[in-house]
């Protein structure tokens, strides 16, 4: 990485930390601690279970609005505040400038994640009283979250090039919804015919595939996932930030900064 | 060679629901500023200056036209390298102290890492901020926010610095520093090209000023060029408290003040006036061009466009 967009990152994780982001930690600790001895009192054999999904799913909705909000002001506030100007007119190109605050929101949450995951497993160990082999799966749910996290960050910098912050906000968090239930709409798709099949595949296809990054569900049934799906949501996930992050830099190029 | 050539720079907005009619910002522009020069671009709120700056920096693309800054493109890479920029009414990241925030900068310029936290103490402290280098910059006021401003636009100690309006929202204590400050960097050698619509900052620093209103470039000059005796009318003062009846004649002003009488008479007509003060054995005290003010001839150039657009004076 280069040193201009290091520096990019670094300060807009610092500004992520003053700003106190971090402290939707607490939130989660008080959520996870609740959880974890309410369901310790009420749940017969299906402790971990709940815990598991309840965790993950607090994690995922967590992260989620955090890179929502966040970047969808990661450009706006920027131009807005003026704070761009003093930046662009040192020796910075617009596309590490980009480049850089995706790089630090994605810093951010993967810290952020981190902490929640240590807090989900500790829950795991407070109503299991150990840890077994099949938790490992956990880490892989928790890569896919990061994975979705890196998807939408790019999505809410790709509109926030071009729109306000509002709309940005209305079209990530749109996305968010349908990629959930991106599965149904290929299903939905497959189910229509002529002018109307076109369309709804080809918003299957466009939007992001979010259900396939959710083993949620699967982890907490101790359930494996397989080296394949791995490999696939990997480069997926990749993909669709790349071409999210071209986007933004295509318009970020050619946007005049009134 | 010119330091900053301005070849025909033009911008036009889009405007409207379709963004189909054209608001000119700025027409095409052509200017050029020396090496070592401290160049004050006046004009009234809304004239193009900020445009202009922006275009410049890259932060505006050109409608038509193009400039070179130290020989190179706008869009050479090396060139940013070598300004400093001051933006209008300037915001920063408040949530850094001033000394972390020259230190992101002077890392953005390319100062080596080692050197970054020196430069920036260095930098505060030339602009009076050194006590104040551990504040978050949300708790600076708009002066001092004026000062950070301008620390970062020198911090990497570039060929060519670009104030937008930096007396802005500062005290008459804050202009003077500034003032002085930027005669030191001329002292240095360096190039400042200025926008401001205070025009005695202009006249009391600046070796030459662009006049701009409406997006059209309006003059441009020394201010002494532009200031100089273009009435041809002299001041000249003795003493005494007479007026000799030679020169009571239509045409001459004369005032008595004090132990001294100033008169003031047109060029052509000195040697007869100094005649009659030698004849009368009254002793000169002084003989001074009539100069306009920058005022007067910023008002003289903006006065057409206002009076064809209907505006009162």
């Amino acid at each position: 990485m280069n040193t201009r967009i290091g520096l990019i990152a670094a300060n807009t994780f610092r500004e992520a930390v003053r700003d106190r982001v971090l402290y939707n930690l607490i939130a989660f600790a008080l959520l996870m601690s609740g959880a974890a001895i309410l369901v310790g009192q009420i749940s017969i054999s299906i402790e971990r279970l709940v815990v598991v999904n309840l965790g993950l799913t607090a994690v995922s909705l967590f992260g989620m609005v955090i890179a929502i909000f966040i970047g969808i002001g990661l450009v706006s506030k920027e131009i807005d505040r003026r704070t761009l100007y003093t930046v662009l007119s040192r020796p910075v190109r617009r596309w590490e400038f980009i480049v850089g605050k995706f790089a630090g929101l994605a810093g951010t949450l993967v810290v952020n994640t981190a902490f929640m995951a240590i807090g989900v497993f500790g829950a795991l160990v407070y109503v299991s009283h150990r840890l077994q082999p099949s938790d490992g799966w956990l880490l892989v749910a928790l890569y896919f979250i990061v994975l979705q996290f890196l998807i939408i960050t790019a999505l809410a910098l790709l509109f926030s090039a071009f729109s306000s912050p509002l709309l940005s906000a209305v079209f990530a968090s749109s996305l968010f919804v349908i990629g959930t239930f991106a599965e149904d709409l290929r299903g939905f798709a497959g189910l229509t015919s002529g002018a109307v099949r076109w369309l709804a595949t080809g918003a299957a296809y466009l939007v992001p595939n979010f259900s396939a990054l959710n083993v949620i569900s699967s982890v907490a049934h101790e359930q494996a996932v397989s080296a394949q799906l791995i490999v696939y949501n990997t480069a997926y996930a990749l993909l669709y930030t790349t071409g999210a992050l071209c986007g933004a830099v295509l318009i970020f190029e050619r946007r005049n900064l009134k | 060679m010119p330091v900053i050539e301005i070849l025909g720079l033009e911008k036009t907005y889009a405007v409207g629901f379709w963004r189909k009619r054209g608001k000119p910002a700025l027409r095409p522009l052509h200017l050029e500023v020396e090496e070592g020069e401290i160049f004050g671009f006046l004009g009234p709120n809304g004239a193009g200056k900020t445009t202009t700056l922006k275009m410049l920096m890259g932060l505006v693309f050109p409608t038509a036209g193009t400039a070179r800054i130290l020989g190179m493109e706008l869009n050479d890479p090396r060139v940013k390298a070598q300004i400093g920029f001051l933006p209008e009414q300037p915001y920063f990241y408040d949530y850094l102290t001033a000394r972390e925030l020259l230190e992101y900068f002077a890392g953005l310029s390319g100062v080596p890492a080692k050197e970054r936290s020196r430069r920036a103490q260095q930098m505060l402290a030339r602009v009076g901020l050194a006590e104040a280098s551990g504040v978050q910059l949300r708790r600076f006021s708009k002066g001092m926010l004026q000062r950070v401003g301008i620390a970062q636009a020198i911090l990497h100690e570039p060929r060519v610095v670009f104030f937008d309006e930096p007396m802005s929202g500062l005290d008459p204590m804050g202009r003077r520093d500034v003032r002085d400050l930027m005669d030191q960097l001329r002292q240095e050698g360096k190039t400042v090209f200025f926008s401001t619509h205070i025009l005695s900052d202009a006249e009391a620093l600046c070796d030459r000023v662009a006049i701009i209103h409406q997006g059209e470039l309006r003059g441009v000059g020394t201010v002494a060029d532009l200031t100089s005796g273009a009435e041809n009318q002299v001041e000249i003062t003795w003493q005494g408290t007479a007026v000799p009846l030679a020169l009571r004649v239509p045409g001459a002003e004369c005032h008595v003040a004090g132990n001294e009488v100033r008169s003031v008479v047109r060029e052509t007509d000195l040697e007869a006036v100094l005649e009659v003060l030698r004849r009368e054995r009254l002793r000169l005290i002084s003989v001074v061009p009539v100069r306009r003010s920058l005022e007067d001839y910023f008002v003289e150039k903006l006065k057409p466009a206002e009076a064809a657009a209907g505006v009162q004076p």
